[in-house]
């Protein structure tokens, strides 16, 4: 911080006072001595944050100011911007793929393509969406994502639909109504009722409007449609369909799981069993030991103390034939960037060992099922990253391996992508697969079978997205994340430095 | 233009990362004193104790006195054998260098007024072989010496004959410690100029840190100033380590005047940080910085400048190459400076081909940083 | 059978691994270059650059004896094809300069009882004045000066001396120093590359995430090893082949072995390198630790090896340490292969260092692969 002062030619005294208020506002003040690269996502962003700010400067850009941060510290981040903006009348242009930074600006400006869409007020731009939403109860015996997932199918009716509790939202296209959805051909007793518009609404309306009037939608939104095994499931029993088997057989099983690093708790004392078939979300603010907890189910790293079944084995001690059980998608892409699509896949492939005869089979198959097939032979490093998003889905299930593991696979892509992106997972939980899943848009929780809630190493909540809103006593995941957070964090004295453990392994870079 | 102040918070910050980076320590201070320690007692030409093997197949009290000089000798470790056989089995094992061979009619020829002794040597070791032909003719040149005064007039001619006494200019103690090590410090320094520098700057340029701070209102230059100085100092204090082990820990003398080498130091960490710089600013990646500094900094350093290998004896092309290289210069006036003392013109001369190299490397960087920033 | 089966199975995946790790480094036009431009381009500059043999030495003459003697003397030396006179000084008073300079290797002096001793029948001598320097090159000219003295003393005094040592050198008769560099150049160019490519490669993958991929899979640690071993074993014979066909048909310097030897050593002595590369990479996070750790293992390795200087002469704490050096055994059998045409059970000793290297490193690495903490 001193450095940047300095650039910036502050002078001293401006910047004795001015940095212990900066610390003070952002809530870094425990970590002055901490390395910038020590400190988790939200903190490192508040860092940026108050770097910038120590010479008050009068217009602030913000790049993707929130993108890794969790609900919770966005927030903090938020109230320092707008405690500045009134304070200095500083002028902040941020950009931002969250509908809440979003309804957090004076003024909105929607961009795709390069192509300005819209602009105005957060207000003024719900407009476009207006009258067009519609919220309807899930019935009884299926999830909201299957329920989603069938309304999304729905293109001709449906703009854009998403599982918020118990029911679901969407949105119609212009002209249409609820009455024609065909939908409700299978769920005969849908009762949709018309809710206010949110700009997220409108944001996924003048998206799909701008592809639209490109390129018929197809190239922005490949949705696949349902794989036939699925389809018939909702068709016929959606009804029939017996949810997910509660009492099932158990595919992951965790017993009082602990990992230290050092005298640092990452993980600790956490129970849970995830059923097959289930769709299952590890939540947390960053730093709260999601990642960590990630990698041991998978064997990437040992616990120190506790239980641990994956299909039934320990992955870290059970031969390696084991793993052939389980796909992994790294947060980050990790493929190889050297190689092309389809040697990739190939690669992979072999490394599970199907024999080239059932690649030469399932390659085709997976290239055309995530839209990759015109791609194939493009090194997988230049590929756009919905893309390169897919591909590390298509790698890991290429072997149609019977529990899938996700680490924060949605970061950084856009709703659209991301619709697409939970739309395949309803599909591979229809089929039978298991998946778990770690993220932080509080919205996916709601795809979720169910959700587990972490902080500071500790599980603090875990049920249904339903049971996990009730304990939050609020309508939105978000809220409910937020007031959990802080209540589990109040019950034992929240203390700053407990959170050491840190995300990644970002060098030094004051 | 610059702003002192900026500097100051900019250095600051390269300090604070470099006293972080446990790379940096290494490279720039335990590899030196390894290098240092390992290279002034292992690397030497000096044959000491040189393994061979004497056949006697005359077997005469003259026979044996003609070759007795290996028995108290420093350079050789005499092993007798009965027969060449023997002995060539020794040589295939490699427990000898080489074969002195006394003919069985030694003695008779000697009578006669001419006889030979016959060496052979492991010639895979050409150098050794080399050391060791001309201390076995020397100790036998001795001998002879000896034995015809005892036996005066036995081999005189008219007129007399002509020999050669050598007498080393420099390094009178003739050991090539002295020769390596301040060559040595040639390669430290390039060592941390070049290749750290080249290393830690395509990090940089990886991570996207630069971009970062070219936002800010500091200029290139002072970012490039910024980054010289505090690499400069690691190499300077990697410097001053192998000078003083050079000096204390093995005698070398420094019969040169400190300013001139405190001076052509300078010029030549500032052309070896640039020549990093401008190496990380090109490839931007670290295994391709690493391999271009290895090839073109490093490498080359090591063979080419004259630290091994006497630039004196390679092919003009080569000899041509090793000149387009600053370190040739550097090398060259440091060695000076060490065995010969102060030599005004070769001190002018080199200090301006390196300050030449600076400025070039300094614009190069500077030039390409900014450029790769558009 | 089925146990066939299954190993089937597992040679399939290592042969999947080894097919990716060539492809992601064969891909890249930039690799290709940096794996076989500088071998061929160091190959041929090193080749020439590493000799102690002096094709010319220039010389700077001080005559004080202006005799009949004296100008014979002189005519032999000029003939000689390697002398070649730079500049003739009227006195002792500036004898150094020309070696100060660099105007010349050494000053010839000639005393002014020159021509009288000789008359006299006694011995004269003529005085060399070396580059301290320049030890060995020193020292090469001074010896070409002594055997041009010896011929003068035989025409003189018309007789042969006492005793002459008649020396054979085996296997490199004509005594080139490029002979004995150019087969340890096989081995050294593609160490440094080897090791660097070995050593990348776990922790490439370890920044970019792949690793975790990759253990994901249910491919084993051991196997993973073997994938990643091999291809830089591939590279590295390509790159030794390279290297022997220069020295074989460019330097023309005669291969005396067989060449299954050869690659035998060659491989064994890769596998070793990647093994200690693969293990460095296990340990690294990163990759600037990997080329930093590399770096320091290098350096050492090539200087202490017997590739400028001999290890017998090394000190004899340091001859120890050399043992656990791979590229000092490999240097030996390469140069003995190549041109001793040495059989295998006289190199047999030479595999056992790095056969035990690797049994050492390989399982460390692939053990680490798994527990390295995150």
């Amino acid at each position: 911080m001193k450095l940047y002062s300095d650039i910036y030619g502050v002078t001293d005294e401006v910047r004795r006072q001015r940095i212990p208020e900066l610390l003070a506002m952002t809530g870094l003040a425990p970590f002055t001595e901490r390395l910038a690269g020590r400190l988790s996502g939200g903190m490192k962003q508040k860092l940026g944050l108050a770097c910038t700010l120590t010479r008050m400067p009068s217009l602030l850009l913000l790049d993707e100011p929130s993108v890794g941060v969790d609900p919770l510290s966005r927030r903090e981040l938020w109230a320092i911007i707008k405690k500045v903006v009134a304070q200095e009348h500083m002028t902040v242009l941020v950009s931002t793929g969250y509908m809440e930074d979003a309804e957090a600006c004076d003024k909105v400006c929607v961009i795709d393509h390069g192509r300005v869409l819209a602009e105005g007020t957060p207000t003024e731009l719900l407009r476009y969406a207006e009258h067009t939403c519609y919220r309807t109860a899930v019935p009884e015996g299926i999830q909201p994502r299957v329920l989603q997932a069938a309304l999304m199918d729905d293109r001709e009716n449906v703009l854009d639909a998403v599982p918020e509790g118990i029911e679901v939202r969407f949105n119609l296209r212009r002209g249409r109504t609820p009455d024609a959805l065909t939908a409700r051909q299978f769920f005969p007793q849908l009762a949709p009722y018309p809710v206010p518009a949110r700009l997220e609404d409108s944001f996924m309306y003048l998206l799909h409007q701008a592809a639209g009037s490109e390129d018929g939608g197809q190239e922005y939104a490949p949705l696949p449609s349902l794989p036939a095994s699925c389809e018939g499931r909702n068709r016929i029993g959606t009804a029939g369909a017996a949810p997910v088997a509660e009492h099932g057989d158990i595919d992951i099983e965790v017993h009082d799981l602990v990992r230290r690093f050092g005298n640092f708790t990452a993980v600790n004392e956490t129970s849970f069993a995830v059923h097959h078939g289930e769709v299952f979300g590890l939540l947390g603010p960053n730093g709260a030991g999601k990642t960590t907890t990630f990698r041991m189910l998978c064997g990437l790293l040992p616990a120190t103390s506790g239980q641990l079944l994956v299909a039934g084995k320990n992955l870290r001690t059970a031969p390696s034939d084991a793993r052939r059980h389980i796909g992994y998608v790294a947060q980050k892409f990790s493929l190889y960037s050297m190689l092309s699509v389809r040697e990739n896949l190939e690669f992979f492939g072999g490394a599970y060992g199907l024999s080239r005869r059932e690649l030469a089979d399932r390659i085709p198959e997976i290239l055309e099922e995530f839209a990759l097939t015109d791609r194939q032979d493009a090194l997988a490093g230049s590929l756009p990253l919905g893309y390169k998003q897919r591909l590390s889905m298509a790698a890991a299930l290429l072997h149609r391996p019977r529990i899938l593991f996700l680490d924060e696979a949605t970061s950084g892509i856009d709703p659209i992508a991301r619709r697409g992106f939970w739309r395949r997972i309803t599909s591979l939980a229809a089929a039978g697969t298991t998946v778990v899943i770690t993220t932080h848009f509080m919205e996916e929780a709601n795809y979720c079978d169910r959700i587990m809630i972490q902080d500071q190493g500790r599980m603090i909540a875990i049920g249904t997205p339903a049971e996990v809103m009730r304990q939050g006593h609020a309508q939105q995941m978000n809220e409910a994340f937020i007031n959990i957070v802080e209540a589990g964090r109040a019950a034992d004295d929240y203390d700053p430095f407990a959170v050491k453990k840190k995300e990644g392994s970002g060098d030094a870079e004051p | 233009m610059l702003s002192r102040k900026r500097m100051g918070a900019l250095m600051g910050k390269e300090f604070t990362q470099i006293g972080r980076d446990s790379s940096t320590f290494l490279i720039g201070i335990i590899l030196p004193l390894l290098l240092i320690i390992l290279i002034g007692s292992g690397l030497s030409l000096d044959v000491k104790q040189l393994p061979i093997a004497i056949v006697l197949e005359d077997d005469s009290p003259l026979a044996r006195d003609a070759v007795s000089f290996v028995n108290e000798s420093d350079y050789f470790e005499p092993h007798y054998v009965p027969s060449m056989a023997a002995a060539e089995q020794l040589m295939d094992r490699r427990t000898i260098e080489a074969i002195v061979r006394v003919p069985a009619d030694f003695a008779t020829q000697v009578g006669r007024g001419h006889a030979e002794v016959q060496a052979i040597l492991y010639g895979a070791n050409a150098t050794t072989a080399a050391s060791a032909r001309s201390y076995l003719s020397a100790g036998l040149a001795s001998w002879q010496a000896d034995y015809s005064a005892r036996h005066a007039g036995a081999a005189t001619g008219t007129r007399g004959g002509v020999t050669v006494v050598t007498r080393q200019w420099f390094n009178d103690a003739n050991t090539s410690t002295y020769l390596f090590i301040p060559g040595l410090i040639v390669i430290v320094l390039t060592l941390v100029g070049v290749f750290l520098t080249a290393l830690v700057m395509a990090r940089e340029w990886e991570r996207g840190t630069l971009e970062s701070l070219f936002v800010t209102p500091a200029q290139s230059l002072e970012i490039i100033i910024a980054k010289i100085i505090p690499y400069s100092c690691i190499a300077g204090i990697g410097f001053t380590l192998c000078v003083l082990t050079a000096i204390y820990g093995y005698d070398v003398p420094l019969l040169g005047s400190i300013p001139v080498l405190a001076l052509a130091l300078g010029i030549y960490i500032i052309v070896a940080v640039c020549m990093g710089l401008t190496i990380s600013a090109v490839v931007r990646s670290q295994f391709l910085a690493c391999q271009m500094a290895l090839f073109i900094g490093l490498l080359p350093t090591v063979m080419l400048s004259g630290f091994i290998f006497d630039l004196h004896s390679v092919p003009a092309v080569v000899n041509i190459i090793g000149h387009v290289m600053p370190a040739t210069y550097y090398m060259e006036l440091i060695k000076t400076l060490f065995l010969a003392g102060d030599n005004p013109y070769l001190a002018v001369r080199n200090t301006c081909v390196l300050a030449g190299y600076a400025v070039v490397f300094l614009l190069l960087s500077l030039r390409l940083t900014r450029k790769k920033l558009d | 059978m089925k146990a066939n089966n299954k190993f089937l199975m597992r040679l399939r995946l290592i042969m999947v691994i080894i097919r990716k790790e060539l492809l992601a480094t064969m891909k890249d036009p930039k690799s290709r270059f940096v794996l076989i431009m500088p071998v061929i381009i160091q190959g041929i500059v090193f080749g020439y650059a590493a000799t102690y043999n002096l094709d010319s030495v220039p010389y700077a003459l001080v005559d004080e004896s202006h005799s009949h003697y004296a100008t014979e003397f002189i005519a032999h030396l000029d003939g000689s094809g390697i002398f070649e006179r730079v500049a003739t000084m009227q006195g002792t008073a500036d004898i150094a300069s020309p070696i100060d300079t660099g105007q010349a290797m050494i000053v010839i002096h000639i005393g002014q009882d020159f021509a009288e001793r000789i008359s006299r029948g006694e011995t004269a001598s003529v005085q060399v004045i070396t580059d301290g320097r320049n030890p060995v090159t020193a020292d090469t000219a001074a010896g070409y000066v002594s055997s041009i003295a010896a011929t003068c003393s035989q025409e003189l005094t018309g007789q042969k001396g006492l005793v002459t040592l008649v020396s054979r050198i085996w296997y490199n008769p004509n005594e080139l120093t490029r002979w004995m560099f150019m087969p340890q150049l096989i081995g050294v160019l593609a160490l440094t590359q080897v090791m660097m490519l070995a050593g990348l490669s776990v922790a490439r993958e370890r920044e970019n995430g792949t690793f975790d991929q990759l253990l994901v899979t249910p491919l084993q640690p051991q196997e993973i090893l073997i994938g990643k071993a091999v291809p830089p074993i591939l590279v590295g014979v390509f790159q030794c082949t390279l290297m022997f066909l220069l020295a074989l048909f460019w330097f023309r310097v005669p291969f005396a072995g067989s060449v299954g030897l050869l690659y035998l050593v060659i491989v064994v002595f890769l596998i070793s390198c990647v093994g200690i590369g693969l293990t460095i990479s296990a340990i690294s996070a990163t990759m600037q630790q990997v080329m930093v750790y590399n770096f320091t293992c290098m350096l050492p390795m090539i200087l202490l090896s017997g590739l400028a200087t001999p290890v017998a002469n090394m000190p004899v704490w340091m001859q120890y340490f050399t043992y656990v050096n791979p590229l000092r055994f490999a240097l030996e059998a390469l140069r003995r292969v190549y041109l001793e045409g040495a059989s295998f059970g006289l190199i047999a000793g030479n595999f056992v260092p790095l056969l035990i290297i690797t049994c050492i490193t390989m399982p460390v690495a692939a053990w680490m692969f798994r527990h390295k903490l995150a």
